[in-house]
């Protein structure tokens, strides 16, 4: 980390350090870019993966928080802070040429903190609409509804985007560019869509079967989820987790129980661990389960849709029996798990497993060498591994370009570093690689399961926790590895029982922000293919 | 050739009624109180084909996915087809404005007549067929063609992307199979030298066509099936209408009882299809029997000839769904490539292998 510390001032003199757990520095917005470039094309350890875009105000200052990692070695990470104080009409520099992860990221930052973001291609709002007034998770927001009423007008869509663009000269011009070109066939897919897989608009233009561009509407279902925790106690924002990727409800819960958890200073019982970690493992056999499904389903197999759901029927109904929920299942509570396990609880599991291989096996001889299927998914939506990277796609998609980005690996949480188990990677990257990247995923996961299920300690489910928890200043990030890929909480605490600001990290707008790029020039069913076969949930992207 | 008896047919009921009317009435109006009836009797069974195979469908998908099926509506469900008929008929029909009116609704027309059309040639039991055309498989593959202009302008009036796309891809996948179809079952006319459809289960008595020119007929058996089941849409060939892509494809507009018809055209063209197929290559509606063995083809004889029709149609149609409900779709270019690359080279080989077959007297009831 001294070398890199070195590397920082070299490349900006000025960068101030601040004295954290993480390595963290404030640059001005002018050397941000270049410092950025000089981190990205480190060759020693290139800081080639931005973790987090996160929008932020200060106060005295708006800005953007970045966290960098590195594909080579995920666990290491340094914080970038930059800002402006120009309220009126705050401007900072694009870094998409960089990260193409950057790019939606910088759009709904715009869209919540009225950022501007200098070079980035296409600077729309995602999330709201163009017309909305104010920028919610600015402090000074005004929140009265007879600002943005409820419209029930059609609007029509406009397809051009303003940009703002820095000329050699150092000229800042404001322009407007066309998404499409004159005369192209444009469909949309969704929001109203069978294959979506929620309530996405995917505006398309087609050269016959072929799909030339897509892009993306977003924020359908936004709900302000991190506005609405900013006056929320953290105990109270834990119910959000479970509506972002609702199938793996248990997993993103326990990202906030972990950062709130550590940041309290709370000591989890170590039956509570057991629980979760074994909760969390059925819970990412039910996304991938469910993913498989959807995914054949969108390939025109309808029975197969159903064999998963099946086995996905039992996992739910243990659920259902261990806390009462079944999608939304509310077990992870700070400090523990609300519940204790059932006392059948453990022959249930014990009987899943065997059962749940014997069905693998299955789908293997149904579907994975079916000549259709093959025909369907290899060679099809090829994401690379540097695009991967770049645009942040983690998890078995990730996997599947050949990139190893298990959280659960290189920054293990609970019970991992005491489970032993394979990290799935495949090379190929197309459908088929992540197709059958979960299928084994789903095996590596009863194995953890199988190590877990009979060494659960005697003990306490849930630590004494005091009624109202009050985190002390300072910033807390914590990851986990998601069905979809990483899942990260980032709390900034002032020493309130509320967040002063929360962010998600949804492992699928990186998924729906890849499939522009990996979908141009396949034909249109392809593109339904690749949608299922990246596994996007909607209310993770919208937030 | 010794006659059987056959208490269960229909041809001295029907003999009978022919001769009571021509009793009482001129020969012209005794042929028309007969086509009428006719008519009326092919509407009536287009009717009940289709709501049983509806309710068959629906049980058989539900076995193979692990499900139950529908089972609120009488015992076993069996009355759920005859509640959602009627509620089919009395649904509303949701008027949309910026299609092209004349040809929206014309549509469904033309592609509910098309298979209707189809019905009057097949040879539903001993002497239950309608009409017996001297170029009955010629006839069979020409109407039943016609329904894509249906499927076209649908798709064309209707005013919407998804349609058009679902249309386009319909087009090009009707026409390309069209073909393999045609020359599949053009590799049997070489076998039996008729067209007509009563001609070829004549011939088929005691060796089916299928096993008749075996090698060729068994490949001529498996194209029909495979070009058959892609003109009737239905997977792993639905592409114009694959939900998960194109919502409903070509008919994604229509409503109540114009979304029935085209409902009920997929249905009897699937029926359509396996009838052809059970008649042209298992022997349509004509008992098993084995030469010599008289006890034997008697007994055969006393289960009706409708029965055997509509049991080999039954199995063909079995099939059919069992491929729809285990494969994923296909995508367009491979479709075409099946059809283009593969499917259709072989048929003009296979014919030609047939017309060896036949000259040099290699079919099995020119050796035995």
């Amino acid at each position: 980390m001294e070398k890199i510390k070195q590397i920082i001032l070299d490349a900006v003199k000025e960068a101030v350090f601040d004295d954290k757990e993480k390595l963290t520095v404030t640059v001005e917005p002018q050397k941000l870019h270049f410092l950025l470039q000089t981190l990205h094309d480190y060759a020693e350890l290139p800081f080639d993966y931005l973790v987090y875009l996160i929008g932020m105000d200060w106060g005295e200052k708006l800005g953007v928080i970045y966290l960098l990692s590195s594909s080579k070695d995920p666990s290491q990470e340094i914080i970038i802070k930059t800002g402006t104080s120009d309220r009126e009409n705050p401007l900072l520099y694009s870094v998409t040429d960089l990260y193409g992860t950057a790019h939606f990221n910088e759009r709904e930052v715009y869209a919540m903190y009225g950022i501007r973001f200098i070079n980035n291609p296409d600077m729309r709002r995602f999330l709201l609409n163009d017309d909305w007034v104010g920028f919610p998770l600015r402090k000074d927001y005004d929140a009265d509804p007879a600002l943005n009423p409820v419209s029930v007008e059609s609007k029509d869509i406009i397809d051009t985007a303003p940009r703002i663009v820095e000329t050699p000269d150092g000229k800042l011009v404001e322009e407007t560019v066309n998404i499409f070109e004159d005369g192209d066939y444009i469909i949309n897919i969704g929001p109203q869509h069978p294959s979506t897989h929620g309530v996405m608009h995917f505006r398309t233009s087609l050269d016959g079967e072929v799909v030339k561009k897509i892009d993306v509407h977003s924020g359908y279902i936004h709900r302000g989820i991190e506005k609405l925790s900013e006056s929320l106690t953290y105990p109270q924002i834990l119910h959000f987790t479970d509506r972002l990727d609702y199938l793996s409800a248990n997993i993103n819960r326990h990202a906030l129980c972990i950062c709130v958890e550590k940041a309290a200073g709370i000591e989890v019982p170590e039956r509570a661990q057991y629980i979760r970690t074994i909760m969390d493992e059925l819970n990412r056999i039910d996304s991938h389960l469910l993913a498989w499904s959807a995914h054949t389903n969108d390939l025109g197999a309808t029975t197969a849709f159903i064999y998963g759901m099946r086995e996905r029927e039992i996992i739910l109904d243990i659920f259902e029996k261990v806390c009462g929920g079944r999608l939304i299942i509310n077990e992870n509570v700070v400090g523990g798990v609300m519940f204790d396990i059932y006392p059948e609880f453990q022959k249930d599991v014990k009987a899943f497993i065997p059962y749940m291989r014997d069905k693998l096996k299955e789908y293997d001889r149904f579907f994975s060498h079916n000549v259709i299927a093959l025909g369907r998914m290899v060679n099809v939506g090829v994401l690379k591994k540097e695009d991967a990277v770049s645009y942040a796609v983690s998890g078995p998609a990730g996997r599947a370009s050949g990139w190893s980005c298990d959280v659960r690996k290189y920054n293990p949480y609970a019970l991992y570093d005491k489970v032993e188990f394979k990290e799935i990677i495949r090379t190929e990257g197309d459908s088929y690689a992540r197709y059958m990247n979960r299928l084994d995923e789903i095996e590596e996961s009863l194995h953890i399961i199988e190590q877990l299920i009979d060494n659960i300690p005697e003990g306490d489910y849930c630590a004494k926790t005091k009624a109202i928890i009050k985190l002390p200043e300072g910033e807390y990030f914590q990851h986990v590895e998601a069905g979809k890929g990483l899942f990260g909480v980032y709390i900034e605490s002032r020493g309130d029982k509320t967040p002063y600001r929360l962010k998600f990290r949804s492992p699928s707008m990186a998924l729906v922000s890849v499939m522009p790029l990996i979908c141009e020039n396949e034909k249109i069913s392809d593109f339904i293919g690749i949608g299922g076969s990246m596994d996007y949930v909607i209310p993770d992207i919208d937030r | 050739m010794t006659h059987y008896s056959q208490p269960l047919e229909f041809t001295g009921l029907t003999r009978w009624f022919d001769s009571a009317l021509r009793s009482v009435m001129p020969d012209f109006w005794a042929i028309f109180i007969e086509l009428v009836i006719v008519g009326i009797a092919l509407l009536a069974t287009y009717a009940v084909i289709a709501m049983i195979l509806i309710y068959v469908e629906r049980k058989i998908t539900a076995f193979f996915q692990a499900r139950i099926g529908p089972n609120r509506v009488g015992k076993y469900g069996i009355f759920q087809t005859v509640a959602d008929v009627l509620k089919i008929l009395i649904k509303e029909i949701i008027h949309v404005n910026k299609v092209d009116k004349f040809l929206f609704y014309a549509a469904p027309f033309f592609i509910i007549v098309a298979s209707m059309l189809t019905f009057g040639a097949i040879p539903f039991g001993k002497g239950l067929q309608a009409v017996d055309f001297n170029i009955g498989v010629f006839y069979v593959t020409a109407v039943s063609s016609l329904g894509i202009i249906g499927v076209l302008l649908a798709g064309w009036s209707s005013n919407n992307k998804y349609s058009m796309i679902g249309a386009m891809r319909s087009g090009a996948q009707f026409v390309s199979y069209e073909l393999s179809g045609g020359f599949a079952l053009m590799t049997i006319v070489v076998l039996t030298g008729t067209m007509q459809l009563s001609g070829m289960v004549e011939t088929q008595r005691y060796c089916w066509n299928l096993f008749n020119g075996h090698i060729a007929s068994f490949v001529a058996f498996i194209i029909y099936l495979i070009s058959g089941h892609a003109e009737t849409n239905r997977g792993p060939f639905d592409l114009p209408e694959a939900e998960s892509e194109l919502t409903a494809g070509y008919h994604t507009e229509y409503s109540g009882l114009q979304f029935g018809f085209f409902y009920l055209a997929e249905y009897l063209n699937m029926f359509v299809i396996a009838a052809i197929a059970a008649t042209v290559f298992l022997g349509g509606w004509m008992p098993i029997q084995i030469k010599g063995w008289d006890a034997f083809n008697q007994i055969m004889w006393y289960i009706p000839s409708y029965v055997w029709f509509f049991g080999k149609t039954g199995v063909l149609i079995f099939i059919s769904l069992w491929v729809r409900w285990s494969f994923p779709r296909l995508r367009i270019d491979q479709l075409l490539n099946l059809e283009w690359k593969y499917l259709l080279p072989i048929n003009l080989v296979n014919i030609l292998l047939m017309v060896i077959l036949v000259l040099s007297g290699l079919t099995l009831t020119q050796i035995f």
